[in-house]
Formats: structure tokens, C-alpha cells, sequence
């Protein structure tokens, strides 16, 4: 494990404090790049969000995320995904439905430069800690705000999640088996994709921040964000008049391209023949079988026309083979192909790992486990990863103690009258 | 209109951008740093143009260079230069232009900016306040370096396309482009934070991203499910993971379309609420149905049961009944529907731009407001437009010269 070397270069966010009130996913995939990057990420939690007090090992087993399905006597801090969203970062908690929670998050806001949260849009009003109750305390402040579909119009309120997003945002309608109705991601992709964008608001505002000293108000609706990843599309249809119609793995000006069987067990190589010279080298690599000379297959509009017959000609071909060889064997001539990696061939990419991509985290109640890396490369400033995921409550010290000056005796009875804690606290329902 | 911009508004208004581009990803990152104030030159191979003019969809399925949905969305707000890069005359004006810029992106094969000497090193010599910008499909290292992909490829090896799909059948990509939009957010935010890095330390810097990380780094349970279990992640249909309904469910037809409509429901306590609405929480006693878990392993049978009040009920009626008792539901939106949603059009999401070719369309914004740097939209640069002005106003070309690169076909 390379470990974090202090003499390394400074983050490009290095002094930036953030106070992250995110959960689930795309706010803690925005922080994650942030700390990553060098920031100071204080993630804040109320322990009544934190889960239940005991997880038993039938649930965590069907939850699959817990090392060895063993949940451990804190399960708060064994959950591997929660502890990949919040390495890099320092965790406080606070009971923000009290008076001494807020005055001290207020406090942390006078000398923070962002605060985030994906609350639905009746909860930082109800606690008195909106934006404009927090520009009074830091006009400088950088305040983003991410709802599912935005703090203001029609819908609001809305609960929402990524994977209710996909489809009403039109990206899900992007995705699915010829002629069938539109399919879900199956990773909850608007959820990370709207991290990013809210990523980009932010360096934005830190970027007007540094030369005009002024802080904002950030409103990022994650329903938006798939629509415009989907913008050329409903340009599109404004410039056709024809809705995209969904296509599977096919292609509208490339044939062969679909995702192929192969030998094992739902192993796939994905495929993409595009010119008619690629299909002349792709016909050379499977030692060019009669079917492969005939005549409607030798441009791109007859492949295109006879697609049906010649994916189950490729699928023949491909079912006696490994993928990784297909994919070897395809590349060396030009030809795009790529096995439809799972989880452990991913993990063990020849490519992500040259590159150093995996990062490994040794976790002082998780066990050591591989994270993905930060995609953001910077040659002189590179992301770094400066320490594994807190336990909870694990920064009270530091940011109570030496960010606020608090006393010790002030932060046991913090801990005494249970406006901060080291276990959750039982949901009421 | 996309007029050589003198405004001083927008966050990033004092930078200067060459966007060497082609097709999406370094395209959209330009487009970005455009909509908030930033000079982005547009550097586009003088005749033909950036490869996605060539896309579409077109108008009346014309193919025009002018007129391509791809190129229209993604560049956006850019001033157009023709420069052929390839000839040594284009490559040294190139140079010149990078002297006075701050920000070069590009997204060629690895190893192209290498072969016209236009590689970071070369330019950071030229310019060492220079961020530059590099998006491949496999990163600039790596075994991988030299191989092609399109979408779906990036999805295969990135983890994304295996996840998706119906267990039973093949694994599916999403058309579209998400692998590069993705990698070009990474490339927005890796440029703005070098731009602060050059802020502290006074030095530019190269900012390498592989498509394959961006998305190889979106994943919520694949990685972190094996790394904690070894347990593969698969294909769940058109459900997610281990709990439901979090699904894409039929209902009644209106409006002479097919129902469809979504359900997000994985907490226990909204599918207590969930079926007292159906008035079928006799479920919950049935220890195949009793919460969000167990029904996932018995959803088929779930669906049929709850198939019958589902087609009695549009999904106008399922998402407000449902969204009123705080139960995640939402719509099932083509494109088109989703131009005429009104929580889409309440925010102003959808920008009305007047292009000469294309006309007067609804494009797609960004997904955010800011208070003190609003994002501006302006249309798409026409292949060549501000090739004079910037060549004039940049460098001081004067119309001899301008002359002779244009008869030697460098611009």
C-alpha cells in the first residue's frame, strides 16, 4: 500500500474546509473527489441517519458489503462502501435537530468554505441552517444545495432516488433490448453522474471565490443531470422529429457490434466493427469462414441490413473462444473489442492496475480492501489518498477540540446530553 | 449569437481555451468551460471539421456539416479556428496560440499531440503556466494505450455494461455517449483545480484522464461488494439490486402510449406505506413478500400480484398517489417527454438557441444554477467563423498572411 507521504505536494485544494451533510451516493462522490484533491472534508452526520443499532449477519449477508458478511459489534464501521464514500475525509456527528447541534454547525460554517447537502428541500429550513441564515454567518460561504429535482418548482418534493431519476430524466430510455420498453442502469449510474456535476459547480464557485472573494448559492436538480447527458439526443429529435428508437448493443452506422458469448460461464466480448476495412481484418482473424465472403456482408449498409444472421454468425464464431483472446486478437488489427468485465476481471484489469488505478486502504475495523482511484490525474498536484475512512465520530477531537477550541470537559458533556456520539441512535419510525 | 466574446462576465472569463476536440468527450469539457465565460478557440481541421458534424442526426436526415444534433449540443458558446495541426506550418501557429492560453484540451489517440511535437512537454516549455487537458479511452500509459473503443466498449471494460441487462440475456450498453460525458466532467473539474494549483504555484500542469477510470470509479456496489465478499455483482433485469419494487413497471395506457412508470422502493417503512395504498398489506404477512428483501427474491410473483391495480391506475396517477405519501415513484420519460416536463421547464433547464443552419431549438442546459456565475448558452461556431478574428485579434496576422495559410490549405 503506497501511504500517504507528507512531504508530497500539496492537493490543488489544500485549505479548502468543506462541511459535507450528504448521504447516499452522489454527494459523497462529489466530496470523495474533493478529498481526494486535498480538501479538508468534515462529513457530518445525525446518528439517527447512521442505520440501525444492529445489523444480523442474515441481513448483511443479503446486503453483501460487510467484509466477510461479518458485521462486526459496529457495523457503522465496517460498511465497505460507506468507508470507500468517506476515505480521505474526517467524521463528526451532530444532532442537528437541537439548539447546541446547530449553534455548533454555524460555528464550523464561520470558518468553512463549502457546505453540501442533498436533503429534500423542507429540511435546511426546518433546522434554521438554509442558505441565507448561513451567508449572514459567511457571506464567502459556497453553499450547494442537491435535490432530486431541485429546491423549487412542481415536483420538489419528490422523493427520489438515482434509480427513479434514470428513467424520468430520458436516460434510461437510452438503454434497452430492440423494440422493448427502456432499462434501468444497473449500477444506479445519475447517482455518481450528478456527483460530477456538482463536483464542476463547486471548483467553479471556488474558482469565482478565489478572485472575487464572494461565496454562492449552488441548486443542482440530479433529474437534470440526465437529460443533459442526454442532449444531443433531445436535439435531436427536435432537428428529425423521431424519437430514438432503442437498439440494444446494435449500432445505427456499425455492424457487427453487440456483446458476444463466450466460453465460461456469461462471459461476453463486446464488439465494433465499423468501416469495411475493419470488417476485411475482422474476416482475416476468424480465418475468413465461407459465410464471412458472401457479398451482402462486404459493406457496412448490407451488415447493417442482414444484422440478425451475422450476429449470430460472430456469436458462433466467439463461443468457442476466451474474450480476453478475442479482444487480444481484434485489438492487434484495429478492431475495438473489449470483454464485458465483472467485478473480479475488473478489479484485476491488466490496464487499471499498470496504470496504478486501485488504491488500497488499510481500515483500523474494516480490514484492508481495494477502492477504486481518482480518475483525476494531475502531473505536479495528484490526488492522494491521505488516510482510510474515518470511524464515526472519530474527528470530535480534532474539530471540536482544535477547529472550535471546545474543552475537553465541554465535549463530554456533548457527548453526556447526546448531541454528538459513537453508535447510532435508534431510528424512531 | 457566438460572437468573439468581449464580455467580461462569467466565472471563468479572463481564460483563454484551445479545444482541439474531437467527437464528445474533449468537446463537452470545451463546452463547459465555455459556459461559464472562458474564451474557447475551437480548433477544427480546416474542410471537414471535427468528426462529429458527421454524426447527426441531421435535419431531414440530410447529412450537413453545419447541422449535426452531436456537434450543435457539444460546442456550444465556442469561437470556430480551421488550423491544420498535422502540417508544420499549423503546428507552429498552434504553438504561438498556446503561448497566450491557458488551458489546451484535446482527446486524440495517445500519442498524436507526440507525433506533430505538440506534446505537453513541448508546450509547457513554450508556456509553463499551461494546464493541458489530455482524454483517451485507456489513459496516455498503460497496455491498454492503444486500443480503440466506442461507447460500448468503454462500457464493457469498464464494469458498467456486465451489471446491466437481463440476467438471462446478453449484457447491454446504453446508447449514447455516457463514457465520455463522464470522462469530461473529471477533465472539467481536473482543469479547474490545476487552474487553482497554478493560482498557489505559479506552474500549469498535464491532466491525464482515461475514460475507463471515469467510469470504473462510478461504481457503487460492483467493486466495493467484491472487494468486501468476493461476491460478483450481476444482472438483476429491469430491477435494481437486492431489494424491491425499485423496478420499471407496466400500467394503464393513456395518452395512446403504452403505461409505464418507476418505482424506487427499497426502505422498509415506504413499503409498509406502499402496500396499505394498494390495500394489499396482507403481504406483509406472507413471508415471501414481508419486506423489500424477500420480495426481491420472489419478484416475479410480487409483480403479478400487484399487476392488477397497477393497469387500473396511469402512471400520472401511481406518481402523485405515490410521491403523496412519500413513496419514491417517477416517471417513464422518452426525450421528448422529458422537453416537455414541467419540473424541467419551471427551472429553465431547457435553453431556446437560434443557430443559421439548424434553426431555433430547446437545448439541453446544465443541471445547476449559480448565484454569482449563471452559465450563458450560445450556439454552436460554424466550421472556420472566427478564423480571421482570432488569428488577427490573437497573434496580429495581417490579410497577406492570412492569404497564404489559406492557399496552403493550413487554415
Amino acid at each position: 500500500m503506497a501511504s500517504p507521504n507528507p512531504d508530497g505536494p500539496k492537493g490543488p485544494l489544500d485549505g479548502v474546509r468543506v462541511l459535507d451533510l450528504s448521504r447516499v451516493w452522489a454527494g459523497p462522490h462529489c466530496t470523495r473527489i474533493l478529498a481526494d484533491l486535498g480538501a479538508e472534508v468534515i462529513h457530518i452526520s445525525g446518528r439517527g441517519l447512521v442505520g440501525r443499532r444492529t445489523v444480523t449477519r442474515e441481513t448483511a449477508k443479503a446486503i453483501g458489503i460487510y467484509p466477510d458478511n461479518e458485521p462486526g459489534e459496529r457495523h457503522w464501521n465496517r460498511h465497505v462502501l460507506n468507508n470507500d464514500m468517506l476515505r480521505n475525509k474526517y467524521d463528526i456527528t451532530l444532532e442537528l435537530n437541537t439548539e447546541r447541534g446547530v449553534a455548533l454547525f454555524k460555528r464550523l460554517v464561520a470558518i468553512g468554505d463549502i457546505v453540501i447537502e442533498n436533503y429534500s428541500p423542507r429540511v435546511m429550513p426546518n433546522l434554521g441552517i438554509d442558505y441565507p441564515v448561513l451567508k449572514d454567518i459567511n457571506p464567502a460561504i459556497i453553499y450547494c444545495s442537491m435535490p432530486g429535482y431541485g429546491p423549487e418548482g412542481p415536483f420538489q418534493h419528490f422523493v427520489s432516488y438515482g434509480t427513479t431519476i434514470d428513467p424520468h430524466s430520458g436516460l434510461a430510455s437510452r438503454m434497452g433490448y430492440p423494440g422493448e420498453e427502456p432499462y434501468m442502469s444497473g449500477n444506479a449510474y445519475p447517482d455518481p453522474a450528478s456527483g460530477m456535476f456538482a463536483t464542476g459547480a463547486i471548483m467553479t464557485a471556488l474558482f469565482n471565490k478565489a478572485r472575487t472573494g464572494k461565496g454562492q448559492y449552488i441548486s443542482l436538480a440530479q433529474a437534470e443531470s440526465g437529460a443533459a447527458l442526454t442532449g444531443e439526443a433531445s436535439l435531436g429529435y427536435q432537428l428529425t422529429g423521431k424519437v430514438p428508437p432503442r437498439i440494444g448493443n446494435g449500432h445505427l452506422r456499425k455492424a457487427p457490434h453487440g456483446a458476444y458469448p463466450c466460453v465460461g460461464e456469461d462471459k461476453w466480448v463486446a464488439i465494433s466493427v465499423g468501416s469495411d476495412t475493419q470488417w476485411s481484418s475482422f474476416r482475416d482473424v476468424m480465418a475468413k469462414p465461407d459465410w464471412a465472403n458472401e457479398d451482402r456482408y462486404s459493406t457496412v449498409g448490407g451488415r447493417l441490413e442482414n444484422r440478425a444472421e451475422l450476429d449470430s454468425k460472430v456469436a458462433e464464431w466467439t463461443r468457442e473462444r476466451n474474450a480476453y483472446d478475442v479482444m487480444r486478437q481484434l485489438q492487434a488489427t484495429g478492431i475495438a473489442a473489449g470483454v464485458v468485465v465483472n467485478a473480479d476481471e475488473l478489479i484485476h484489469d491488466e490496464n487499471l492496475n499498470e496504470r496504478g488505478f486501485y488504491w488500497k486502504f488499510d481500515h483500523p475495523e474494516a480490514g484492508v480492501h481495494t477502492h477504486a482511484g481518482q480518475p483525476i490525474r494531475l502531473s505536479e498536484t495528484p490526488a492522494r489518498h491521505y488516510r482510510p475512512a474515518p470511524t464515526l465520530g472519530q474527528h470530535h477531537p480534532y474539530v471540536l477540540g482544535e477547529l472550535l477550541g471546545l474543552s475537553d470537559e465541554e465535549i463530554t458533556d456533548l457527548e453526556e446530553t447526546g448531541i454528538i456520539g459513537y453508535e447510532p441512535l435508534v431510528r424512531e419510525v | 449569437m457566438a460572437a468573439v466574446s468581449d464580455s467580461n462576465s462569467g466565472a471563468l472569463s479572463e481564460l483563454t481555451v484551445l479545444d482541439l476536440s474531437q467527437h464528445v468527450a474533449g468537446a463537452y469539457t470545451g463546452k463547459l468551460l465555455a459556459a461559464f465565460g472562458a474564451e474557447v478557440i475551437k480548433v477544427e481541421p480546416p474542410g471537414e471539421g471535427d468528426v462529429a458534424r458527421k454524426v447527426g442526426p441531421f435535419p431531414d436526415n440530410e447529412v450537413d456539416p453545419e447541422a449535426s444534433a452531436l456537434y450543435l449540443y457539444l460546442n456550444t458558446g465556442k469561437q470556430g479556428l480551421t488550423l491544420d495541426i498535422s502540417s508544420d506550418e499549423g503546428a507552429s501557429v498552434l504553438k504561438e496560440l498556446v503561448a497566450q492560453a491557458d488551458v489546451l484540451v484535446e482527446n486524440f489517440v495517445p500519442g498524436t499531440m507526440e507525433s506533430m511535437d505538440l506534446d505537453y512537454s513541448t508546450l509547457s516549455a513554450i508556456n509553463p503556466r499551461l494546464v493541458m487537458a489530455s482524454i483517451s479511452n485507456f489513459g496516455q500509459t498503460g497496455p491498454y494505450r492503444n486500443y480503440r473503443a466506442d461507447t460500448m466498449v468503454e462500457m464493457a471494460l469498464s464494469g458498467q455494461m456486465y451489471v446491466n441487462g437481463h440476467p438471462d440475456r446478453e449484457p447491454l450498453s446504453s446508447t449514447g455517449y455516457q463514457p465520455s460525458y463522464q470522462a469530461a466532467l473529471y477533465a472539467y473539474s481536473g482543469i479547474v483545480a490545476a487552474l487553482l494549483a497554478r493560482d498557489r504555484d505559479g506552474t500549469g500542469q498535464h491532466v491525464d484522464i482515461s475514460i475507463q477510470e471515469a467510469m470504473a470509479s462510478e461504481h457503487q456496489f460492483t467493486l466495493n461488494g467484491f472487494t468486501a465478499t468476493g461476491r460478483i455483482r450481476m444482472r438483476a433485469g429491469n430491477r435494481y439490486g437486492s431489494v424491491h419494487p425499485t423496478t420499471i413497471l407496466p400500467c394503464k395506457a393513456s395518452n395512446g402510449k403504452p403505461g409505464l412508470v418507476s418505482l424506487g422502493i427499497s426502505d422498509p417503512t415506504q413499503y409498509v406505506l406502499f402496500l396499505q395504498l394498494l390495500d394489499m398489506s396482507e403481504l406483509l404477512d406472507d413471508p415471501r413478500f414481508a419486506n423489500p428483501t424477500l420480495c426481491a427474491n420472489n419478484h416475479e410473483e410480487f409483480n403479478a400480484l400487484i399487476n392488477p391495480w397497477f393497469m387500473e391506475h396511469t402512471a400520472e396517477e401511481i406518481v402523485h398517489a405515490l410521491q403523496d405519501n412519500r413513496i419514491p415513484a417517477a416517471f417513464v420519460n422518452e426525450v421528448n417527454e422529458v422537453l416537455e416536463d414541467p419540473q424541467y421547464e419551471y427551472r429553465g433547464f431547457w435553453k431556446e438557441i437560434d443557430h443559421p443552419t439548424a434553426g431555433t431549438n430547446r437545448y439541453a442546459g446544465l443541471p445547476y444554477h449559480l448565484t454569482e456565475a449563471p452559465p450563458v448558452y450560445e450556439r454552436a461556431n460554424l466550421l472556420g467563423e472566427h478564423t480571421d478574428e482570432v488569428l488577427t485579434g490573437k497573434l496580429g496576422y495581417d490579410a497577406d498572411r492570412l492569404a497564404k495559410l489559406r492557399e496552403g490549405g493550413v487554415i
